[in-house]
């Protein structure tokens, strides 16, 4: 009896302080960031080193960096995860290994990802400082969360579906695109979130990839200053940028919310259109 | 030697027929020659030496223990043995005169040929027109006209038209169990098949639904080939012409056919004890 309620008391007070956190933690980013918040400072380029003026060229270059980390880590990932689900026995030998060098991967810190990305991206491949490079390392980090949540999503599809669309002499292929891909496709939206909100939140890697040019970037080859960079140099190094910090970490937050509700409407209507999961 | 008389008022839902009963129904023609079959799971024989004809048009029943291969036998008919990692087939399987188990035979092809049903029925999560639509797009079927016109008729067959042609867009996950598994036998009409494999269609579904079913298979007589796997003896000894019963020999805990026959005979005549004992109950 006494051991339930202490359970029940524990239980409860564990979830208080989480959700105590984060509420604190948010609220502590609203009441200083949004005073700030205006449509002027989201269009204005930072002036002084950021303590006044806005971060508009600084979201074009979070959101082309994120646009080309996704570009490429997607395809690639759908299609490492198609082969490891679909097309290798579990416990094949190109299978294991495929998915021991993912799991090392995703464990390495984002730092070592920069050093790397600056390696071969800036100076072997010669892409210099610039958001390409970035981007690119970017999609090399999330790789491994959008492959293992790909796979996981694909191999939860019930076999089911398998055997009862071979019985009707589908191909594999066809019964990939027309069923177990669009079967899969929440948990495939909900890995892409994830590795969004990773690839967004990512300072370390852009530091030494994509710089810290705060200027209008004129191409993908420019240099650009990501929001968490930006974060990042207005609290440490930037005495007085402390608000705009705020309003900028404001900032990252609504983006990510945006991207994750257009995403989820977009994965509705193609669901929709496609498959019909409930009534 | 033919009985075709409506014994129900005919449900004017259905659109194949009359419901017939009883065996035999018409001089035996042979679809598919099975001849000295045995199938391998690794090095473990899971059926041995199994040789029967399947009759055209015909309503064949395979009854007889869990674990004596009815499930196996029916796989190596539509080549599903395929996608089993390490099963080995040796033997003859004749069907339309080729060998099923030529290697460069069209399997997709033979799919079609020969459907399938599950014991448990498998809707896509698809609307109720897709689920049938998408194997006939993929058989390369893709006019609307066309399609549309095929998902009726087939509908109509199944007898689930009158229930579901205001909701062809909602789900099919959303139909009840046995509407579920008449829309599978639907699909799998919709391709035009000359045999359906049925695995205990009967046996995930709730009496009335699975009656309903069951007077389905029966109008498919005559129009189809049927080979049914049925744990329920009655329900063999209703509808079948032709019944198969499968034993484990106890030594290699292998499969066997014991004895193949008119349903009738099978049922009422048994050459075999063990199929005496199975039928009347006392073993098994
Ligand atoms: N994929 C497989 N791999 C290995 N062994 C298998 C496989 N499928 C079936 N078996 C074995 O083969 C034997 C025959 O199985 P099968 O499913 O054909 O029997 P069944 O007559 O259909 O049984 P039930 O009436 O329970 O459905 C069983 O001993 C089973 O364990
Ligand atoms: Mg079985």
């Amino acid at each position: 009896m006494f051991k339930n309620v202490l359970t029940t008391v524990l239980i409860w007070l564990t979830a208080l302080i989480v959700s105590g956190v984060f509420v604190w933690l948010l609220s502590d980013i609203v009441i200083h960031g949004l005073p700030r918040l205006s449509w002027a400072f989201l269009a204005e380029a930072p002036k002084n080193a950021g303590r006044s003026g806005g971060i508009g060229p600084i979201i074009i270059s979070t959101l082309s960096i994120l646009l080309v980390a996704m570009v490429t880590a997607t395809p690639l990932s759908l299609a490492t995860a198609v082969l490891l689900s679909e097309f290798t026995e579990n416990d094949s030998v190109i299978g294991r290994l495929v998915r021991r060098s993912l799991d090392v991967l995703a464990g390495v810190p984002s730092i070592v990802f920069g050093l790397f990305g600056n390696a071969f991206f800036c100076i072997y491949l010669g892409l210099g400082f610039s958001i390409l490079s970035g981007g690119l390392t970017l999609a090399c980090m999330v790789l491994p969360i959008l492959i293992r949540t790909a796979e996981e999503g694909l191999q939860a599809t019930p076999d089911d579906y398998r055997l009862a669309a071979a019985a009707l002499g589908m191909s594999r292929s066809a019964t990939l695109v027309h069923l177990l891909l669009p079967s899969a496709a929440p948990a495939l939206i909900a890995g892409l979130m994830l590795g969004v909100g990773r690839a967004v939140a990512e300072t370390a890697a852009l530091i030494f990839t994509s710089g810290y040019v705060d200027r209008m970037p004129d191409s993908l080859l420019d240099s650009g200053r990501a929001l968490s960079v930006h974060i990042y140099d207005l609290s440490m190094n930037v005495a007085g940028g402390d608000t705009n910090a705020y309003s900028s970490a404001l900032m990252l937050i609504l983006l990510l919310l945006i991207i994750n509700s257009i995403a989820m409407s977009l994965a509705k209507q193609w669901l929709h259109r496609d498959i019909v999961l409930y009534e | 030697m033919k009985l075709n008389g409506p014994v129900k008022p005919m449900n004017e839902t259905y659109t194949l027929g009359p419901l017939q009963i009883g065996p035999p129904c018409c001089d035996p023609e042979p679809l598919i020659r099975v001849d000295n079959l045995s199938l391998y799971y690794g090095v473990k024989p899971a059926l041995e030496n199994v040789s029967l004809d399947i009759y055209k048009g015909c309503i064949t029943a395979l009854i007889g223990p869990s674990g004596c291969g009815k499930t196996s036998f029916l796989s190596v008919l539509n080549r599903m043995t395929d996608m089993i990692p390490d099963c080995r087939v040796s033997g003859k399987v004749h069907f339309n005169g080729r060998d099923l188990r030529d290697l460069a035979l069209d399997v997709q092809g033979l799919r079609r040929d020969i459907g399938m049903i599950f014991q448990k029925p498998v809707p896509f999560p698809l609307s109720i027109r897709r689920n049938i639509e998408l194997p006939l797009r993929e058989h390369g079927i893709s006019k609307q006209a066309e399609l549309n016109d095929v998902i009726q008729q087939v509908l109509q067959d199944v007898g689930l038209w009158v229930e579901v042609k205001d909701r062809l867009e909602s789900s099919a996950l959303a139909l009840s169990g046995g509407q579920q598994q008449r829309l599978c036998i639907a699909r799998a009409l919709a391709l035009k098949p000359k045999v359906l494999l049925m695995d205990e269609p009967c046996s995930a579904l709730d009496p009335i639904s699975s009656g309903v079913v069951e007077d389905l298979i029966q109008r498919l007589r005559g129009k189809y080939t049927v080979v049914i796997v049925t744990h329920n003896l009655a329900q063999a000894r209703r509808i079948a012409n032709y019944a198969g019963f499968f034993w484990i020999r106890d030594q290699q805990r292998a499969g066997c056919l014991i004895e193949f026959g008119q349903c009738k005979q099978i049922f009422e005549a048994p050459a075999h004890e063990l199929t005496a004992a199975y039928v009347n109950g006392s073993r098994g």
